[in-house]
C-alpha cells in the first residue's frame, strides 16, 4: 500500500457515510497511522447529500479534504458522477448498485460492483450497506490490519448501542467474503 | 452632640455630578443604604449602565464593573453566574435598559437571573442631551422629537414593569418614585426586597423609579416634581406589578 | 502517555478548556462552531460549571466579560457573523484590562456569507476586532492537537498580560477528527487576579473594571502603558513553525488551515528539487516577524497562501518591505485550495513549467 491512502465516502445523508468513515479512520489509529476525518456539514446534512473525506498516512497528513482519492465509496448515483473522473489512475470505486444503476465507463480504475443496500436488508442487517462494501475493501487493499478493523469498529459503536456492533461485523464478513 | 443624619458607608465621598432637582442622588442613597443595612457592602458587585449613571462605579464603595451601553443584564448575569453567593446590582436609565438593552432585560428577567435591577426612568435621554427615550411620553418635545412624540411613527411608551411582570422567571416589578418622604419610604423598602429576592434565590427582580429630569425636560427641580406627577405617574402607575412573596399581581 | 482519542476540532477544543479550568462559557449556536457550545451543555453541569446559551452574541460576550470580571476563566465561541457580535464586547474587555478566550471557527464572508472554512477574518483578529486602540493574542491552530493545546497557551498569556485572547480556527478545524492527545491534568500557573470584582469582603479597597477614561490625558497614558505590555507580548510571544527552511529559497507563508494544503505541496515541490519551505505562523498577533525577518537573507522569493483575498500577505510584505518579492494565493467564500493548486503557484515562483 501507498503512504497514503485517500477515500471518498459519498452517498444520501443516512446512509452511514460519516459513520463508515469514522471506522476507517479509527482503523488507521489502531494500526498507528496519522489518520483524519472531514465531513462535509452544512443543510445538506439533513436529507441531502453527504460526504467525508478520510485520510490514511504514514506521514503527517496535509489537507484533509480528498480532492484525488485513491477510493471512492459510491452510495448513490448523483456521488457517482460527481466523483468518479477524481478518482486517481489506478483508483478503486466501490459501487452500491443496489442504488446505482449504471457502470463506470473509466477503464483505469479498479471498480467492485456490490449488491450491498440489498444485501443488507437480506441479511437482516438494514443500514449496514457501506460497512459491507468497508469489508470489500479490506479483502481488496488490505489497508490495514484485522485487528484494527475489528477494533476500528468497536470503537466506533458506542457502549449502549452494543446490539449494533454485532450486524456491523456480520457487514464486514459479508463483503469480505463478497 | 446627638447625631441625627449620617451619610450611609456604602457610598464614597466622590461627590455626585447629577444636576439639580434629578433624582438620581436619592436612589443612589437608597440603594447604599439597603446594601449597608443589610450588611452585604463586601459582597456585593455593582454594574454601572450607560446613561447619566455611568459614573456610579465611583460613587458605590462595593466592587464596580462598568457595562457597555445595555449590557448590564448580561455583565451581571456573567458575575452572578461566576459567583452565586455575591450581590449582583444592575442599575441603569430608560435607554439603556428598554431601548438598547432590552434583549437583555427580558432574557435575563425569563432566566430567572438571581440579580436585583434598579431602573431609573425619567422618559429622556439625560447624558446625551435629552433625545426621546424608549419611555418618553406621546407628544412630550425632546430633541430628537422636536414636535412632540407622535405616535404614529415613533411608536408608543414601553411600560417595562408591567412588560416584565408577564414572565415567569420575574421574582418583583414594582414601579415606585420619589417625590416624597412617603413615596422614599416605599422605594427603599421595595430596594430592599429586590435584594433580599435574590439572596433568597427568588430570581429577577426589578425597581423601576419614576424618575425627573429637569435639566433636558427644561424645568425647575420643582416645576419637575409636578410634570412627573402630573403626566408621568398616570402613564406609569405606581404599584407591585408582581411579587412572587405574595404569590399575587397587582 | 495519555491515550489518543478520535475527536473533532470543536469538540476536542471544548475539552481542552475544561480541562484547564474553564467553568464558565457563554455562547450563542452559530455553524460551524455550534458542536462547541453543545460539548459544554453537555459536559459543564457534570463539572460543576456553567453554561449559558445567550439570547444574542452580544449577551454572551458581555457574559464573559461579567464572569472573567469575577476572575474565572471564561469563553465565548461562534463563527465569523456571530464573531463580528462581539466586537463591542471584546473592545471593552480589552479596555478593561480583562482577560478572556474568544473562538472564532471561521467561515465565509462578508455578510452571512456561506458556513464553509475560510481565513477571511484575519484582518478582523489582528487588526480591529472592536473600536479603539487595542490588540488580541491571536494563536492559529493547524491541527487537532493545537486546537487542545494552544487553549492553556491562550489563558496563561492572556491573565500574564491581561488581554482578551483568541484562538482563530476555521471550519475545516472545527469539524474534521484527527487523533489528539490530551496533557495529564495539571494546574496551570494561576496568575494574580487581585483586580476581580468579587466582593471586597470590607478587607480591601473596592475595585472597579471600567473602560471609561473622560480626561484624554488619563485614557492616552493608560493605552501607553497597554501598549507597553503589547510591546512586551511582541517580544516575548512570537510563535511560528518553520517547515524544511534550512535550505529554502522560496517561502511559503501560511497560517491554520491552508497551512496544511501548503505543506503537502511542499512536499511535492520538493519531490521535484524545488527549494521550498515554509514559515507558519502561529501566534497572529504578535506576527512572527523575526521568524521572516531571519528568512529573509536566504529567500528569493515568497508566497502567501490564504483563505481569504488576502490579509496576512500585508503582514508578510510589511516585514519583507520590498526586500523580496511577495506573492499571494488564494482562495475563498469557503473554497479549501488543493495541494496541486499550491504546487501549481510554487512552480511558477520557481520559475518551473506549470
Amino acid at each position: 500500500m501507498a503512504k497514503t491512502l485517500n477515500v471518498l465516502l459519498a452517498g444520501f445523508g443516512g446512509q452511514g457515510i460519516l459513520f463508515a468513515g469514522k471506522t476507517l479512520a479509527y482503523a488507521g489509529l489502531m494500526d498507528g497511522k496519522e489518520i483524519s476525518w472531514l465531513p462535509s456539514y452544512g443543510p445538506e446534512m439533513r436529507g441531502g447529500t453527504c460526504n467525508c473525506s478520510v485520510v490514511i498516512s504514514e506521514e503527517a497528513i496535509g489537507s484533509p479534504l480528498v480532492t484525488q482519492p485513491d477510493v471512492l465509496f459510491a452510495m448513490n448515483l448523483p456521488s457517482l458522477d460527481k466523483f468518479v473522473d477524481s478518482v486517481v489512475p489506478g483508483g478503486t470505486i466501490l459501487v452500491d448498485s443496489s442504488m446505482i444503476d449504471k457502470k463506470v465507463e473509466r477503464t483505469d480504475v479498479n471498480v467492485y460492483y456490490i449488491d450491498a443496500t440489498k444485501i443488507a436488508d437480506e441479511q437482516g442487517i438494514k443500514g449496514c450497506a457501506i460497512i459491507i462494501l468497508i469489508g470489500k475493501l479490506f479483502k481488496e487493499l488490505g489497508f490495514c490490519s484485522q485487528e484494527a478493523l475489528d477494533a476500528g469498529i468497536r470503537k466506533v459503536i458506542p457502549a449502549k448501542k452494543a446490539a449494533m456492533l454485532d450486524l456491523n461485523l456480520k457487514a464486514l464478513q459479508i463483503g469480505m467474503d463478497a | 452632640m446627638a447625631v441625627v443624619f449620617e451619610k450611609t458607608k456604602a457610598l464614597t465621598d466622590v461627590p455626585f455630578h447629577y444636576c439639580p432637582g434629578c433624582t438620581h442622588g436619592i436612589v443612589h442613597r437608597l440603594v447604599a443604604e439597603v446594601l449597608e443595612e443589610m450588611g452585604v457592602v463586601g459582597q456585593t458587585v455593582g454594574v454601572a449602565s450607560v446613561g447619566c449613571s455611568v459614573f456610579s462605579y465611583n460613587y458605590f464603595d462595593c466592587d464596580m464593573v462598568q457595562a457597555a451601553h445595555g449590557r448590564a443584564p448580561a455583565v451581571a448575569t456573567g458575575l452572578k453566574r461566576a459567583l452565586p453567593d455575591n450581590v449582583i446590582f444592575t442599575y441603569q436609565g430608560d435607554g439603556d435598559l428598554a431601548a438598547i438593552g432590552m434583549a437583555e432585560t427580558v432574557h435575563a428577567a425569563t432566566r430567572g437571573e438571581n440579580i436585583t435591577v434598579i431602573f431609573i426612568n425619567n422618559a429622556i435621554y439625560g447624558m446625551t442631551g435629552g433625545q426621546m427615550a424608549p419611555t418618553s411620553l406621546p407628544g412630550q418635545v425632546t430633541q430628537t422629537s422636536p414636535y412632540g412624540r407622535d405616535t404614529s411613527t415613533a411608536g408608543f411608551p414601553i411600560r417595562v414593569c408591567e412588560l416584565l411582570s408577564t414572565l415567569d422567571g420575574t421574582a418583583l416589578a414594582q414601579r415606585v418614585t420619589v417625590d416624597s418622604v412617603k413615596n422614599v419610604n416605599i422605594a427603599k423598602k421595595a430596594i430592599r426586597k429586590g435584594f433580599e429576592n435574590q439572596i433568597n434565590k427568588r430570581g429577577y427582580s426589578i425597581i423601576e423609579v419614576v424618575s425627573t429630569c429637569p435639566t433636558n425636560w427644561g424645568l425647575s427641580p420643582e416645576e419637575a416634581m409636578n410634570w412627573l406627577r402630573d403626566n408621568m405617574l398616570p402613564y406609569y402607575p405606581l404599584g407591585v406589578y408582581k411579587d412572587v412573596t405574595e404569590g399575587g399581581d397587582k | 502517555m495519555a491515550e489518543k482519542v478520535l475527536m473533532k476540532g470543536n469538540e476536542a477544543l471544548a475539552e481542552a478548556a475544561i480541562q484547564c479550568g474553564c467553568k464558565h462559557y457563554f455562547g450563542y449556536p452559530i455553524t460551524p462552531q455550534t458542536e462547541i457550545a453543545a460539548y459544554m451543555s453537555k459536559r459543564l453541569p457534570k463539572e460543576g460549571g456553567v453554561f449559558l446559551q445567550a439570547e444574542s452574541e452580544v449577551a454572551a460576550i458581555n457574559m464573559v466579560l461579567g464572569a472573567t470580571s469575577a476572575g474565572v476563566r471564561a469563553m465565548t465561541s461562534s463563527s465569523s457573523p456571530g464573531v463580528s457580535l462581539k466586537s463591542e464586547g471584546v473592545s471593552y474587555i480589552a479596555g478593561s484590562d480583562l482577560p478572556a478566550l474568544i473562538i472564532n471557527v471561521q467561515r465565509g464572508g462578508p455578510g452571512l456569507g456561506g458556513i464553509q472554512p475560510s481565513q477571511s477574518d484575519y484582518w478582523q483578529a489582528t487588526k480591529a476586532l472592536g473600536h479603539g486602540d487595542f490588540q488580541l493574542f491571536v494563536l492559529a491552530p493547524s491541527t487537532i492537537q493545537e486546537m487542545v493545546d494552544f487553549v492553556p497557551l491562550a489563558y496563561e498569556v492572556g491573565e500574564k498580560y491581561r488581554v482578551p485572547a483568541m484562538i482563530l480556527s476555521d471550519g475545516m478545524l472545527g469539524q474534521m477528527m484527527e487523533p489528539v492527545e490530551f496533557p495529564e491534568k495539571k494546574e496551570t500557573a494561576v496568575a494574580d487576579k487581585s483586580w476581580a470584582t468579587n466582593g471586597h469582603q470590607n478587607k480591601r479597597k473596592k475595585n472597579i473594571v471600567n473602560s471609561l477614561y473622560i480626561q484624554p490625558e488619563e485614557l492616552e497614558n493608560l493605552v501607553k502603558e497597554r501598549y507597553e505590555r503589547y510591546e512586551k507580548i511582541k517580544e516575548e510571544e512570537q510563535r511560528a513553525e518553520e517547515f524544511m527552511m534550512d535550505d529554502a529559497e522560496y517561502v511559503v507563508v501560511a497560517f491554520g488551515a491552508s497551512s496544511r494544503v501548503a505543506r503537502s505541496a511542499i512536499i511535492k515541490a520538493r519531490e521535484e528539487g524545488i527549494k521550498v519551505g515554509m514559515i507558519r505562523p502561529i501566534t497572529l498577533w504578535p506576527f512572527p516577524d523575526k521568524t521572516i525577518e531571519k528568512s529573509i537573507a536566504n529567500a528569493k522569493k515568497y508566497l502567501c497562501v490564504e483563505m481569504n483575498m488576502g490579509q496576512m500577505v500585508d503582514d508578510v510584505r510589511l516585514v519583507v518591505n520590498g526586500r523580496k518579492e511577495v506573492a499571494f494565493f488564494g482562495r475563498t467564500g469557503g473554497v479549501i485550495p488543493t495541494p496541486a493548486e499550491v504546487l501549481d503557484q510554487i512552480r511558477a515562483l520557481a520559475g518551473k513549467e506549470m
